[in-house]
């Protein structure tokens, strides 16, 4: 293969002349964690919240909650987002909103659509792992608490959930990884993440191979610096005691 | 709601977009059985005693592992005309499509990887110690002792997996290869029924994604392995 390397197509300024390819990328990476970020923290609070409901006894919001997890989790990401982007504004909103949203800068109205609809794909998988880190609590903690006379919020909030989100921590941790990786999709409704930065740097300098390696190594490192993060969060949780399953 | 909703458009597009979902399947099965033996491979590679060995295997899983999907379809969209042009000798046109099996079988084999590896670590010891003191080599006791056990105890995980990579062929959007979700977007496009096309497409994603995965856990309810 005769592939002319050259690395220092990074110092190049861009084709428009305004910047360099370093900042492209680099500018894509902020957009990628921005988003992936953003998105965690509505997956979370959403998540949480579901998952609690699912094991609570009110029929309704149980039912609510799993109506919610089926129907995000069997519905490609891919078509999440374009219902979100293309189809929710058109379909919902009055004209005159949409008109402004037509106004709105273009960016950020990517960056938010993505961010809210990878924020609820991911929470019905949060809302999984929650469900299932309380079930996995033996029923003897639940009565334990009941008989202290804790009310059934206090009994979640000190013994149930805490014990609870120390085993959930690993799947967790690679849902976490999962949001980096699905933040990628944002590039089909034309936002300029990581993986489309690249792309476009390989359009215009024909040095695809520089690029892309340069995108493979970025997730590479934001993948490595994650999993160590929560492998630190998980040691510094451990309850002396408790085994890792969290079972006495 | 104020969008006039009209549905005509879909029922003369169905043999197409049936076409697509026939790719969307068969990219789903090329890529769980070529997954899965090049996860299986890997997984022998990460178990090997030899530290070189194990080390590419590790190396491949961590990196296929830490980048989205998209950026691994783009990758083969790149090498895979390169590679068999180069081999060929002469530049050579070939489908997206082929990349795209490329893409799946090679991303999604990094996972299949880990997951058979956790199930060959998950038999016991003794089970690999038994099978060599009846006079098994070490790959009759792979292929008739340990296998069969591990493929058993990661059924259920390969078979939810494989629902989540169902849903994921649709990103082969970004390639423009005409899967369930790409007849959807060319036919929506054509007749500028763009929202119907894409609640219809969801609506079978849903069902089919729905069904199958109540399957698996009405199957696997008992030895649930998260």
């Amino acid at each position: 293969m005769n592939y002319d390397w050259n690395w220092s197509i990074f110092l190049a300024p861009t084709i428009d002349g305004a910047s360099r390819y370093v900042w492209w990328i680099l500018s894509g990476l902020a957009f990628t964690v921005f988003i992936s970020l953003c998105a965690w923290a509505i997956a979370l609070v959403i998540g949480i919240g579901l998952g609690v409901t699912r094991t609570l006894p009110p029929r309704l919001g149980r039912a609510l909650a799993t109506a919610y997890v089926e129907l995000f989790r069997n519905v490609p990401l891919l078509v999440q987002l374009f219902f979100w982007y293309y189809i929710a504004p058109v379909v919902f909103l009055p004209v005159s909103l949409q008109t402004a949203l037509n106004r709105a800068n273009p960016v950020a109205t990517q960056t938010l659509t993505m961010i809210v609809c990878l924020g609820l794909f991911t929470a019905a998988r949060v809302c999984e792992q929650v469900r299932a880190g309380i079930q996995a609590q033996p029923r003897g903690r639940f009565n334990a608490g009941y008989a202290l006379g804790l009310t059934r919020i206090h009994v979640y909030r000190f013994v149930i959930l805490p014990l609870a989100f120390r085993v959930i921590v690993p799947p967790l941790t690679s849902e976490f990884l999962n949001v980096f990786k699905n933040s990628a999709v944002a590039l089909t409704i034309g936002l300029l993440e990581l993986t489309a930065r690249s792309r476009q740097m390989g359009e215009f300098t024909a040095h695809v191979f520089e690029a892309f390696i340069a995108a493979t190594l970025l997730y590479f490192l934001i993948a490595q610096i994650t999993s160590h993060a929560m492998h630190a969060l998980e040691a510094r949780l451990r309850i002396p005691g408790h085994g890792l399953g969290g079972s006495a | 709601m104020n969008y006039a909703f009209d549905w005509s458009a879909i029922v003369p597009a169905l043999p197409f977009l049936a076409r697509g979902m026939v790719f969307s399947l068969a990219l789903l099965a090329v890529c769980l059985a070529g997954g899965m033996a090049l996860g299986l491979g890997l997984a022998l590679m990460r178990l090997s005693n030899r530290r070189w060995i194990a080390g590419i295997g590790a190396v491949y899983v961590s990196v296929f592992r830490s980048i989205p999907l998209v950026l691994a379809i783009f990758w083969f969209y790149l090498l895979v005309p390169m590679l068999i042009g180069a081999v060929r000798g002469e530049a050579t046109p070939i489908g997206p499509m082929y990349s795209a099996f490329v893409a799946f079988v090679a991303f999604e084999a990094a996972y299949f990887c880990e997951v058979i590896r956790a199930g060959m670590q998950s038999i016991p010891h003794g089970q690999s110690h038994a099978a060599q003191a009846l006079g098994l080599t070490r790959a009759q006791t792979l292929r008739h002792v340990i296998l069969p056990q591990a493929m058993r105890v990661v059924t259920p995980l390969i078979l939810s997996k494989a629902i989540i990579i169902f849903q994921d062929t649709s990103l082969v959007y970004v390639i423009s290869v005409s899967d369930f979700l790409g007849a959807a977007t060319q036919i929506g496009q054509r007749d500028s029924r763009l929202i119907e096309l894409y609640l219809f497409a969801g609506a079978v994603y849903f069902v089919m994604c729905f069904i199958a995965s109540r399957l698996v856990e009405h199957r696997y309810a008992r030895n649930a392995l998260t």
